[in-house]
């Protein structure tokens, strides 16, 4: 496929990777901020090719991991009410709630859909008008605009059966959060791609310029990925801290304007909690006023949540790069893919799944380097 | 999650007020919503998401990315693809 080989090439890798060998002198903590590149580093093996001056501190780029457990629950509740059909993308099922998951409401009779877009959904209450269809709409702003315009169609045609639960969650307020921790590590960031496809990037020089912190767009294949690299390093060797477009055949400044425009119609920001990290400012969208009567939320009486995380799980360690996911007590024992305890477990982009579907089992830092658990 | 496909436009068309379109992915043809790209014709090539169309590949810019690696020396001949003018 035309865009995609070209930029796997091996001889290529291996040139890239001699030139961050050659302009590397210090230690660099990099984090990524997007499942999709975790799951194309660890794939690709790409930190372990690296110079070992370089670390790669996989971030909460997964939206799937980070919906809160709140939302999950409501998604349950609502899922067992005989009179729903609940469409979700596939990877939501078998995250875990407080003490279920989405397949387990399907196998005990409630009508339970994976569908690849928030369009089949709306189909399926199309074709179903006596039946209340609710898709849960989650994601980063790269999903956003599907999302938006099934609702915003939704209006336009009438399908008054449709709604959705929306629990979407925004990056670069995430980006904030962590470069304000007090146990932050992270001296540079690798952008979200695709993110940015929607968004653009004139979000980023405010904060690039707050932290003192390079920001590089970076693509997913595993030329694009050390091109984001590289351009980071030479930026943190230089003492500089700009935004920088490693991606610039998908990604440019302004983004996709139309898309932008009907998500500030249809959405409106609030704080939101993300799960293994907590509540953070502005950071989530839920549907604006003007679209208030397609809110699932409103729309069922899911009673009281009692959200209830497991103990055992260092999620939050992880995605701020305290700790490796073979650093956790219970990373391959208590928590694997098929039994997640948390954020980092439930999705296949996940750090831990990641660490997890690649054999990687034992830490790869030695003793010295370990971060107590305490922190 | 966030993943995005590369595919070629092959037919522009609307359905229920809606842009729409057909796109090859490398063999597989799905039909994709284009209202977010209202500029996209048929030949250019796009990255879909969830079924939609969210950003036109930019040629000039694969191939200036190409030919910077190139220029770095460090590509050569590999890609067998025009990446130097």
């Amino acid at each position: 496929m035309k865009y995609l080989e070209e930029f796997r090439d091996a001889k290529g890798v291996q040139a890239l990777l001699a030139e961050v060998r050659r302009v590397v002198t210090r230690p660099w903590n990099l984090m990524e901020v997007c499942g999709g590149q975790t799951h194309s580093i660890i794939r690709n093996g790409i930190d372990q090719l690296l110079p070992t001056e370089i670390r790669l501190i996989h971030g909460p780029g997964c939206p799937v991991c980070v919906t809160p457990l709140n939302a999950i629950d409501k998604a349950l509740a609502i899922a067992s009410q005989p009179s729903v059909i609940f469409c979700s993308f596939g990877d939501m099922l078998r995250v875990p709630g407080s003490d279920k998951d989405l397949f387990r409401v399907k196998s005990e009779g409630g009508d339970v859909r994976i569908v690849y877009s928030p369009l089949d959904a709306l189909k399926i209450a199309r074709d179903n008008p006596t039946r209340e269809v609710v898709f849960f709409a989650i994601g980063f702003e790269t999903t956003a605009p599907a999302n938006a315009m099934a609702v915003d169609l939704a209006r336009k045609q009438g399908i008054e059966n449709f709604s959705v639960l929306v629990s979407h969650v925004l990056v670069p307020p995430a980006m904030a959060a962590i470069m304000s921790s007090p146990v932050n590590q992270v001296q540079a960031f690798l952008a979200a791609g695709h993110v940015c496809s929607v968004m653009g990037f004139w979000e980023y020089p405010p904060l690039a310029e707050r932290f003192h912190v390079p920001i590089v767009i970076t693509g997913f294949e595993p030329l694009d990925v050390l091109a984001g690299i590289l351009a980071a390093v030479r930026q943190l060797e230089n003492g500089e801290a700009r935004v920088e477009n490693a991606y610039a055949r998908v990604v440019n400044y302004e983004g996709n304007r139309p898309a932008q425009a009907l998500l500030a119609e249809v959405f409106t920001t609030e704080e939101r909690a993300w799960r293994g990290i907590g509540v953070i400012p502005q950071s989530g969208w839920r549907l604006s006023p003007a679209y208030e009567q397609f809110d699932a939320e409103k729309r069922f009486s899911v009673g009281e949540i009692h959200t209830c995380e497991s103990l055992l799980c260092h999620s939050g360690e992880v995605l701020q790069g305290v700790i490796e996911p073979t650093e956790c007590p219970a990373f391959g024992r208590e928590c694997t893919p098929r039994t997640p305890l948390g954020a980092t477990m439930v999705s296949s982009e996940g750090a831990c799944a990641a660490y997890y579907n690649y054999g990687r089992m034992a830490p790869t830092r030695s003793s010295n380097d370990l971060v107590s658990l305490s922190l | 999650m966030c993943l995005a496909v590369p595919g070629q436009i092959k037919e522009v068309y609307e359905a229920g007020g809606t842009r729409m379109g057909r796109v090859d992915f490398g063999g597989i043809t799905k039909e994709v919503c284009l209202a977010y790209l209202p500029e996209i014709a048929v030949g250019d090539y796009t990255i879909v998401h969830v079924g939609f169309a969210i950003s036109k590949i930019d040629e000039e810019s694969a191939l200036e990315t190409l030919k910077t690696f190139h220029e770095m020396g460090l590509l050569e001949e590999e890609f067998g693809v025009e990446t130097a003018q």
